[in-house]
C-alpha cells in the first residue's frame, strides 16, 4: 500500500511537469486552458503533501494532543471547536475576495507564463505558508491578532507600527476597489441598474431576517438570489429604454461621489438592515461563480489567445502599468500568490474555531491554494480573450486614444492586431456601448468569464446576461468591502484620535461616530477621487501601490515568523519564513524606490512631478493633460503617492530592523524566549467526532 | 440487491453531509451552529440562560460586524 502511493505521487509530479513543460516550451501556438489547471494543480497537491507536512512536523512540530484556544475558551460563539471542513469553507470564503481576480487579470499583459509561475511558486513557498505560520502562531498564543502578536514578540513600538501600516493598507484597499467599481459601472446604464437593485433586495432581505423570520439565513437568500438574476434581466430593458437608459447613466465623476456619499451613509446604519443581508448574498454568489467558472472551464476546454510572454515583460513598457518583470509582476499579482492581508484572517478569526493543531496545514495552507487556484482561473479567462481586446480594454486613452478606429489602429500597431469592427461587436455582444478605457481587471474578468459560461450555457443574448452578472458579481463584493472596511476603519480611527482626545474612543458617542467614519471615508474617497480623474488613469499608479502595500504586510507576517522560529530556538529551520521574508522584502522596496526615485517619469513619482512642474513654469501643456489644472493635479498626485510609498518603506524598514533586533537577542539567549501559551492536554479522540 | 436492506447509515451519511454544508454557509455569514451552542450551554453551563434562536443570532451578527473585526480580505 506505501509503494502504491509513493508510485502514485511519483505519477503526479510527472503529470505535473509534463502539463508544465507543455505550458512554458510550446511557442507559437495556442494551447489549452486544461495544461495550466493541470500544472497547477499538480503542483499544489504535492505541496501540500510535502512541504505543509514537513513544515508541519519539523518546523511548527505540531501536537493533536494540545488543546487549541477553542477547546480552551470553548464559549459556543466566538470559540468553537469546528468541524474541519467546515472552517476550511469558512476559512476560504473569508480570504478570498476582489484580489486574486483583479490582480492576474492585470498581469496578463506580459502574458500568461510570468503570472502563472508567480502564482504557483509565490503561493508554495510563500504565500501558504505566511498563512500557516501565523495561523500556528496565533493558535498558540490565545487566538490574538497579527498587531497583538507582533507587539508580543517584538515590542510594543514595531507592534504599533504594524497596525499603522494596516490601517493604510486598508484605505488603499478601499480607494483600489471602489475604482474598480467605478470604471466598471461608468457609462453603463445596465451595471447601474443591476448593482443599485441590490440595495432594496438587500434591505428586504434584512427586514425579512429581522422580523418575519429571524435568523433564517437560507430561504432569503434563495429569494434574495432569484431577485438578482431577475434585476439583471430588467438592467437589460433598462438600458435599452429611451427614458430609463440615460436616467442610470452616469461619469466617472458622478458614481465616485456616489460611492463615497454611499461608503458613509452604509457604514452607519445598522448592520442588520443593509450590511449583513448583502454579505451573506456576496458570499454565496462569490463561492458559486468561482465554482461554476471552474466547472466552466473544464467542460469548455478554451485554447489561450494571449501570447505565453509578451514583450511587455522585457520592456517594461506595458499599457495596463508600467514597470519591469522584476519588481512589478510580484506587486501587480499579490492576492493568490501572497497576500498580507490573510495575516489578519488567520490571525484572530480563524484559530478561535480550530478545534486542532492536526488540522492546520489542511485550514492555513490548503486554503491558500485554493485561493491561488481562484488566481489561476482568472489567469485563464482574461487570457483567453483576444488581446487585442484586452489591451483595448484596460489601456488608460493617453497612450491609445478614445474612439474604437483609433484604439483598434494603436493596438493592432502594437501586434494584437484587432478591428474596430470587433470591438463594437465585443461591446455589443455585452449590452455595452463600449468597452474602452475599462481598467481595472473586473471587465476584463467579466468578459472572460462570460465567454466561458456563454460556451457551456449557449442562447441568444446569454452573453450579455453572464457578462452583467459577473459584474454585479465583483461589484457586490466590493461594495461589502467598502462598508465594512469603512466601519473596521471608523474603530482604528477611533483608536488612534483616541489617545489624544479620551472622548473620541467612545463608540456609542454619535458625533465620535460620525467625525470617524467621516475621516476613513474621507480618506478614501479622496484617493479614489484623484485615482479617477488622474489623467494617467489611477490604476495605473493605485494598483501598484496597493500591491506594495499588501506585499509589505506579508513582509511584516513573515518577518514575525522568522522572529518567532529564532525565539523558539528552531534557528535551523528559519529559511522557511526568512526566505519568501526576503524576497519580498526585496521587491517591495525595490519597487518602491523605484516608484519614488526612478528617472523615467513614466515610472517614478518625483520625475513625473518635476516634468510637469517644468512644463507649469515655461506654460506649456504636456500630454496627457489638457488643461493647466490637469497639469497641477498630476504633480500634486505625484507628491501625495510619494508620500505615501516612503510611508511604506518606512513601515518596513523600522519591522526589518525591530526583527534583527530581536532575532540577535534570541540568538543570545540559550532558552526559548517565545511567549506561547502553556501546554494543556487534550485528547484528539474527544474532538473525532466534529 | 434483491430484499436486502438499505442500511441506515446509508441515510445518515446524506444527512451529516447536507448538515455540514448549511454548518459551512451559516458560517460564512458568522453564525456558528446554534444546536452546538445550545448543547455547549446545558453541559457547562446549566445555571446560565440559553439565548433563544433569534437572539442568538442577532448577538452574532452585532458580533461580527459591530466592532474590529470587521474587516474581510481584499
Amino acid at each position: 500500500m506505501k509503494g502504491l502511493s509513493k508510485l502514485g505521487w511519483a505519477a503526479l509530479a510527472v503529470l505535473g511537469a509534463f502539463a508544465l513543460g507543455t505550458v512554458a516550451l510550446r511557442r507559437g501556438e495556442h494551447i489549452n486552458a486544461i495544461w495550466i489547471v493541470t500544472a497547477a494543480v499538480s503542483i499544489y497537491l504535492i505541496a501540500y503533501r510535502f512541504y505543509a507536512l514537513f513544515i508541519a512536523n519539523k518546523v511548527m512540530q505540531l501536537d493533536p494532543t494540545r488543546a487549541t484556544p477553542a477547546v480552551l475558551r470553548n464559549d459556543g460563539l466566538d470559540y468553537v471547536p469546528t468541524n474541519r471542513h467546515v472552517l476550511f469553507g469558512h476559512h476560504f470564503a473569508a480570504i478570498a475576495g476582489a484580489g486574486p481576480l483583479v490582480g492576474p487579470v492585470l498581469a496578463a499583459q506580459m502574458g500568461y507564463l510570468p503570472g502563472l509561475l508567480w502564482l504557483v511558486v509565490g503561493v508554495v513557498l510563500a504565500g501558504a505558508v505566511q498563512d500557516f505560520m501565523v495561523l500556528f502562531i496565533s493558535s498558540r498564543r490565545d487566538a490574538r491578532s497579527l498587531g497583538d502578536l507582533v507587539r508580543e514578540e517584538m515590542g510594543r513600538i514595531p507592534g504599533t507600527i504594524a497596525l499603522f501600516g494596516a490601517f493604510l493598507i486598508m484605505i488603499i484597499i478601499l480607494a483600489v476597489l471602489a475604482m474598480v467599481v467605478v470604471n466598471a459601472l461608468a457609462e453603463s446604464p445596465w451595471g447601474m441598474f443591476t448593482v443599485a437593485a441590490t440595495m432594496p433586495i438587500a434591505i428586504l432581505m434584512g427586514i425579512y431576517m429581522r422580523y418575519i423570520r429571524p435568523g433564517r439565513i437560507g430561504e432569503i437568500s434563495i429569494v434574495g438570489l432569484i431577485l438578482l438574476l431577475g434585476a439583471i434581466w430588467l438592467g437589460g430593458k433598462v438600458a435599452a429604454d429611451p427614458t430609463w437608459g440615460p436616467a442610470f447613466t452616469f461619469s466617472k465623476e458622478a458614481i465616485t461621489w456616489m460611492m463615497v456619499a454611499y461608503g458613509f451613509i452604509a457604514s452607519v446604519l445598522p448592520v442588520w438592515l443593509l450590511l449583513a443581508p448583502r454579505d451573506y448574498l456576496s458570499t454565496f454568489l462569490k463561492i458559486g461563480t468561482i465554482v461554476a467558472l471552474a466547472i466552466g472551464i473544464l467542460i469548455v476546454m478554451p485554447d489561450l489567445k494571449m501570447p505565453a510572454v509578451t514583450e511587455y515583460a522585457r520592456t517594461g513598457a506595458g499599457p495596463v502599468w508600467t514597470g519591469g518583470l522584476f519588481p512589478f509582476l510580484f506587486i501587480t499579482i499579490a492576492c493568490g500568490a501572497v497576500s498580507g492581508f490573510h495575516a489578519l484572517i488567520s490571525s484572530g478569526t480563524t484559530p478561535k474555531l480550530l478545534a486542532s493543531e492536526g488540522h492546520m496545514p489542511y485550514i492555513g495552507y490548503g486554503g491558500m491554494l485554493m485561493e491561488s487556484f481562484v488566481a489561476v482561473m482568472a489567469l485563464v479567462a482574461a487570457s483567453i480573450i483576444e488581446p487585442g481586446v484586452y489591451f483595448a480594454m484596460n489601456s488608460p486613452p493617453a497612450a491609445v486614444g478614445s474612439d474604437v478606429v483609433a484604439v483598434a489602429a494603436k493596438v493592432s500597431e502594437w501586434g494584437f492586431a484587432i478591428s474596430p469592427d470587433v470591438l463594437t461587436a465585443t461591446a455589443k455582444d455585452i449590452g455595452e456601448s463600449t468597452i474602452l478605457n475599462r481598467a481595472g481587471g473586473a471587465p476584463t474578468l467579466a468578459v472572460g468569464i462570460a465567454q466561458i459560461l456563454h460556451s457551456v450555457l449557449p442562447g441568444e443574448d446569454t452573453m450579455a446576461f453572464w457578462y452583467h452578472f459577473a459584474i454585479l458579481f465583483e461589484a457586490l463584493f466590493i461594495l461589502t468591502a467598502v462598508d465594512a472596511g469603512t466601519r473596521a476603519g471608523r474603530f482604528m480611527l477611533q483608536d488612534l484620535l483616541g489617545n489624544f482626545v479620551p472622548a473620541m474612543r467612545r463608540t456609542e458617542s454619535w458625533a465620535a461616530n460620525i467625525i470617524a467614519t467621516g475621516g476613513c471615508v474621507a480618506l478614501w474617497g479622496y484617493l479614489l477621487y484623484t485615482g479617477v480623474t488622474d489623467p494617467f488613469g489611477g490604476i495605473k499608479t493605485l494598483w501598484p501601490l496597493f500591491g506594495i502595500s499588501n506585499q509589505m504586510l506579508a513582509g511584516i507576517a513573515l518577518m514575525l515568523g522568522t522572529v518567532v522560529l529564532f525565539k523558539m530556538k528552531r534557528d535551523r529551520y528559519a529559511w522557511v519564513t526568512a526566505v519568501p521574508a526576503v524576497w519580498l522584502l526585496l521587491c517591495t522596496t525595490t519597487a518602491g524606490l523605484l516608484k519614488i526615485f526612478d528617472s523615467n517619469p513614466a515610472q517614478g513619482f518625483l520625475a513625473q512631478a518635476h516634468k510637469y512642474q517644468a512644463a507649469i513654469a515655461s506654460g506649456t501643456v504636456t500630454a496627457p493633460a489638457k488643461t493647466m489644472g490637469e497639469m497641477h493635479k498630476i504633480v500634486v498626485n505625484a507628491y501625495v503617492n510619494t508620500g505615501l510609498t516612503a510611508l511604506f518603506l518606512f513601515v518596513v524598514g523600522a519591522t526589518l530592523i525591530y526583527s534583527i533586533k530581536t532575532i540577535l537577542a534570541a540568538r543570545r539567549s540559550t532558552a526559548r524566549t517565545d511567549r506561547e501559551t502553556p501546554y494543556v492536554q487534550v485528547d484528539p479522540q474527544q474532538l473525532a467526532n466534529l | 440487491m434483491g430484499t436486502a436492506l438499505v442500511p441506515v447509515s446509508h441515510y445518515q451519511m446524506h444527512r451529516r453531509v447536507w448538515r455540514r454544508l448549511v454548518q459551512t454557509a451559516r458560517l460564512c455569514c458568522g453564525v456558528p451552529d446554534y444546536d452546538n451552542y445550545v448543547r455547549h450551554m446545558l453541559e457547562k453551563h446549566p445555571d446560565r440562560e440559553i439565548m433563544d434562536y433569534r437572539t442568538f443570532f442577532r448577538e452574532r451578527q452585532e458580533a461580527r460586524y459591530g466592532g474590529r473585526s470587521g474587516f474581510r480580505c481584499c
